[in-house]
This record gives structure tokens, C-alpha cells and sequence, in this order.
């Protein structure tokens, strides 16, 4: 019987959007292949955490560990997690797509000598193993990928699935496994909060990103505030963080993040492929730009050829008033 | 300061296509990964600023050359190809397995790696190496500097809120980001310069690696599709004046539950 686990990324004490998905991913997959489905929590907080995880219905496994003091998150959750997979043997662990979780990732690899599926998109069981559909080479191609040997460990994107709550939640336990191996010592000295940290573009329901097209840090302030109108973040063309208008937390692309939001409005951006590989899974695309031969209008929905310092100003406007 | 800083040759951006078995087909045209080049840069900047050398480490077919020779022309002081026929199809694992093993073949206080390839986009590698090498490993680099005791380095890692500061001690394996500052251009100095440059090549022999746990064979995954996405249905085009535009994006927006 398949072993199903999904590893919860917790941000202070509570499970990421993107581990509420893994949640209800690991059910599906533990539905269509007859098996069972568990999360594991590894972090402080981890038993509070555990509540919201089961309501999606799989079992949860809650570690308290300090992933918020002195060490980094993925160096306290990857020994932990390896000591409980190196003895339960899961066939498929679900991990988020995120930096701790390829770092975690990259470790259990080499320690459990495991197989890894990067980048997932979708993901269904056949044939006895999970099939992992991915988009690659900027988008040209998509590919779906499976293990030679069964088991492995599957990096999975935002936007698979939608989490779900199940009829009956699962049970919680806990757990305090000692961890396999200690880590060569990395220490966390200090962590610094930039100011102006903007909402986080992973989790966003709606995404406005602007381009060059924007002309500065100025043209940015109308792009915030339609992003606010939409209680939405604030994403950029790799272009625009060089030049300083955005932090690089805020980058959309091939050498930035990967998202998929429901909606992605595109102010000011040509549609380069490095910067299409970071968001053309976007539910809907919305461009609004002055060239109505740039690329971006190739994989568009809705594309609106114009001077966006008229129209991003007005829609704002129409945004607000619609939505209270 | 000796930092050695991992390779990946890869097709040029866009024109990447498979070849035999759903392969990356990386016979000609190869350049160094964007992001290798952001941790390159920062190991030039290290060893300028406080000695040493840089040592290139790739692991590809002999168009890797290619790559290596640019990051020769950059300032890097030799180049290690590790390179064998019973290496193409490898994986993942594989790739960790062969690098690691190199690496152990060298002496360094340092060694970089970039964030995700252009062409694999998996980004855990690194990690990998890490774990098999029992090394400190700290990613997502946006500023590396030796600590104050010359047994340390400190790198500031990106997080959420802005950047962790960590510590280890020294050899560590440290994974950068394009944070790091725009990587040079070769100069003509450089470019003549790097033909005199040492390239020492091994093969899986040299390594004591047996053929038969890497490449194609050896794979632990595989692709079993690849097709274009279906394309998306063509945009709807808009080009009222700004009022009209503005009240049929939010109606387009409200068919669509989205706003």
C-alpha cells in the first residue's frame, strides 16, 4: 500500500498556503492509488500547526523543533524528516518548491539515496507511481516524468491543486525523532527585515508586475496600488530589479520565482521568455501595454494596447469601487 | 582563498530542445548557466580582494568547453572537465554522486554553486553535493565575505522579510543568487589569456566511479512525454480609449469571478 507524505512548510507557526495544497494533494494521490496519506509538520509551532493540516484530511505528524532560533529552517527539518522517512519508507514525499524546501529536498536525497522530481505542475498516480507533469524550456514543452524504481521525493509549485478540507479530518500525533545525522555547524547570526517588505508574490491570488515600460521607481506607485485595489502583491521583470525599483524577492522569471496566480496583470512587460517562464501558468493574463506586437500578447488572455499611466490609474479606480 | 565554483554548461536560453530519450540535447552551443555566472563573479571578487584562486568544475559533454573557456576568459585561474561517454542521461543523483567525488579530488576553502539551471530548473544539487560531502551548506546567497577570522564565511541568505546572516566554518559549500552583482564580460586580455589557462579532464576511471551507477541506464527517473502545451485560446484585444478599455478589462475580470 502507497505511503503518501506531504512535508508542511510552517511560517511563523502556521502552515504555508502552498502546504495546505501538498495536504490535499497527498489525499488525492493516497485516494487514487489505494493508500494512505500523511503530513509532516517539522518546526516550532508545529503542534498548532497540526490542527489546521488534518482538516484537510490526511494524518499529521507534528515535530516541535526549533526551525525560528539559531540554525537554519531546513538544516533542523531535513535530519529530522530523514529519521522519520529513513524508518516509515514513504513511496512519494510531496515537498514544496520553495528555497528551504529544495535545500530539504537536496538533503534527503543524498541521505535516503532517493530520486527527486523537480518542479511540478500536476501531479497524478499511474502505472503503480506518481506522474509528474512539468512545463519546460520556457514553456515550449511540457513533460510528464516518472521514477525508474517507485519511491521518491516530488518538489512541488504552487497552483496544483486547490486546497480542499476533507469530511473527516485525520488524526494528530507527535513525534520527537532524533535527528539522523547531525549537520556540519551553519549558524544563523542575524535575521534582518528590509523595510518596505512587500506581500509575498508565492501565495498572491492576483499578481501586478510591471516592466521597463513603468520608467521608474515613480511608475511602480500606480502598479502598487492596483495591486492593493485587488488586495494582490507587487511582481517585476527582472529589467526592473536590476535597475533597483524592486527588491529581488519581488522577481518573476526564470532567475526569479515561479508563480501561478489566478490572475496576473502585466503592465509595461514585452514578455521576454526569461521572464514568461515565471508566470505564463497564470490562471489569467491580463497585459496592458503600448505594443500590440510585443510577445506577451502571444500567450495573453485579455490584451489591452494603450498608455498604462492612463489605464492602470482608472482600472484601479473601477477596481476599488467594485470591490467596496 | 581557493574557491572552486560548479558549472553547468547549458544551451543557450531559448533554444533548448530534446534530443535521443527526452534528453536535454547538449551537443553544441553550450554556455555557462546565468546564475553559475553570478557565483563566478563573487569568487573573482573574493580572490581579488583577499588572494587566492578559482577553479571552474564541470561536469558535461565535451561542448562544455565552450563554457569553460568563458569562464577561463572571466579570470578564473584552471578549469576542471569531468567529462565521459557512460556519463550522458545522467540524473540528478548521479550528478551529485560525480561532482562530489570531484571535489574531493580537490583542495578548496570554498566552493559555489548557482541557484537553478536554466535548462533543469531543479535546483537541489548543491544541496546534494552538501549532504554527501558532510560540508556546511548555505544557499540563496545574496553577499558572501570571509569572517573575521579567516576559518569563516558569512553569506547573507535571502528570506521572506528581507536576508538571514549565516555563519559556517570554512571549506563550506556556499549556492548564490543573481543578488550577488551582474557578472563581467571576458575582456580581450582575458580571452587571450585563457588559452594558456590549465584544463585538467577526468574521466569516471580517474574518479573511481563504476560506469554502470550513472548516465542514461543508470537513470532513477524518466520522462515519458514531452509535447508542446496546448496552445492558449488567442487574447481578446482591446484598444478603446482608456474609459472604454478600462470598464471591458473589468468586465472580461467579473466574467471570470476575478474581481
Amino acid at each position: 500500500m502507497a505511503g503518501i507524505w506531504a512535508v508542511a512548510e510552517l511560517a511563523g507557526g502556521r502552515p504555508t498556503r502552498l502546504s495546505l495544497e501538498l495536504a490535499t494533494l497527498a489525499r488525492q494521490l493516497a485516494q487514487a492509488s489505494g493508500g494512505t496519506a500523511t503530513v509532516v509538520a517539522v518546526g516550532s509551532g508545529a503542534a498548532g500547526a497540526a490542527k489546521e493540516l488534518a482538516a484537510l484530511g490526511p494524518r499529521v505528524i507534528a515535530v516541535e523543533a526549533p526551525t525560528e532560533g539559531d540554525r537554519p529552517a531546513a538544516s533542523v527539518v531535513a535530519p529530522r524528516l530523514a529519521a522519520l522517512a529513513g524508518e516509515a519508507r514513504p513511496d512519494v514525499l510531496l515537498v514544496s518548491a520553495s528555497p528551504d524546501g529544495k535545500d530539504v529536498a537536496g538533503f534527503l536525497s543524498a541521505r535516503l539515496d532517493l530520486p527527486v522530481l523537480v518542479n511540478a505542475a500536476g501531479v497524478r498516480w499511474a502505472d503503480g507511481g506518481p506522474v509528474v507533469q512539468m512545463s519546460t524550456f520556457g514553456g515550449r514543452l511540457g513533460t510528464d516524468s516518472a521514477f525508474t524504481h517507485g519511491r521518491g521525493i516530488v518538489l512541488v509549485r504552487p497552483g496544483t491543486v486547490t486546497a480542499e478540507p476533507a469530511l473527516a479530518p485525520g488524526a494528530v500525533e507527535t513525534a520527537d525523532p532524533a535527528p539522523s545525522a547531525e549537520l556540519p555547524p551553519v549558524r544563523v547570526v542575524e535575521r534582518v527585515a528590509q523595510a518596505g517588505a512587500a506581500a509575498s508574490i508565492d501565495d498572491a491570488r492576483v499578481v501586478v508586475a510591471g516592466g521597463r515600460g513603468v520608467g521608474g521607481p515613480e511608475g511602480f506607485r500606480i502598479v502598487e496600488e492596483l495591486a492593493a485595489a485587488f488586495g494582490g502583491a507587487v511582481g517585476g521583470t527582472r529589467a526592473v530589479v536590476d535597475a533597483g525599483w524592486l527588491p529581488y524577492s519581488q522577481q518573476i522569471g526564470q532567475t526569479g520565482k515561479i508563480i501561478k496566480p489566478a490572475l496576473y496583470v502585466a503592465t509595461g512587460i514585452s514578455g521576454a521568455i526569461q521572464h514568461k517562464v515565471g508566470m505564463q501558468t497564470s490562471g489569467t493574463i491580463v497585459a496592458i501595454n503600448r505594443d500590440p506586437d510585443a510577445p506577451i500578447v502571444e500567450f495573453a488572455d485579455l490584451v489591452v494596447v494603450g498608455d498604462l499611466f492612463e489605464i492602470v490609474p482608472r482600472l484601479t479606480a473601477a477596481v476599488r469601487a467594485r470591490r467596496g | 582563498m581557493r574557491i572552486v565554483v560548479l558549472v553547468k554548461a547549458v544551451p543557450i536560453v531559448g533554444n533548448e530542445r530534446l534530443g535521443d530519450g527526452f534528453r536535454v540535447d547538449r551537443g553544441s552551443g553550450l554556455e555557462p548557466n546565468g546564475n553559475d555566472e553570478y557565483v563566478l563573479e563573487a569568487a573573482l571578487k573574493l580572490t581579488e580582494a583577499h588572494g587566492g584562486e578559482v577553479t571552474l568544475l564541470t561536469m558535461g559533454p565535451a561542448a562544455a568547453a565552450d563554457a569553460l573557456r568563458k569562464g577561463l576568459a572571466m579570470g578564473a585561474t584552471r578549469a576542471v572537465h569531468v567529462s565521459d561517454e557512460a556519463l550522458a542521461g545522467s540524473c540528478a543523483r548521479a550528478t551529485a554522486e560525480v561532482l562530489a567525488a570531484a571535489l574531493r579530488r580537490l583542495e578548496y576553502d570554498l566552493a559555489f554553486a548557482g541557484a537553478d539551471t536554466s535548462d533543469g530548473q531543479g535546483g537541489i544539487v548543491a544541496a546534494a553535493i552538501a549532504a554527501r560531502l558532510g560540508l556546511p551548506y548555505l544557499s540563496y546567497a545574496a553577499h558572501i565575505e570571509p569572517g573575521a577570522d579567516g576559518a569563516t564565511v558569512r553569506v547573507h541568505r535571502l528570506s521572506p522579510a528581507g536576508y538571514d546572516v549565516l555563519e559556517a566554518p570554512m571549506p563550506a559549500l556556499v549556492m548564490g543568487t543573481q543578488v550577488l552583482g551582474e557578472p563581467r564580460y571576458p575582456s580581450l586580455r582575458g580571452i587571450m589569456q585563457a588559452r594558456g589557462k590549465e584544463t585538467l579532464t577526468w574521466s569516471l576511471a580517474d574518479l573511481g566511479i563504476d560506469p554502470a551507477r550513472v548516465g542514461a541506464a543508470a537513470a532513477t527517473t524518466r520522462v515519458l512525454t514531452a509535447a508542446p502545451p496546448p496552445p492558449r485560446a488567442g487574447a481578446t484585444i482591446i484598444r478603446d480609449a482608456p474609459d472604454v478599455a478600462v470598464e471591458r478589462i473589468v468586465d472580461f475580470l467579473a466574467a471570470r469571478s476575478l474581481v
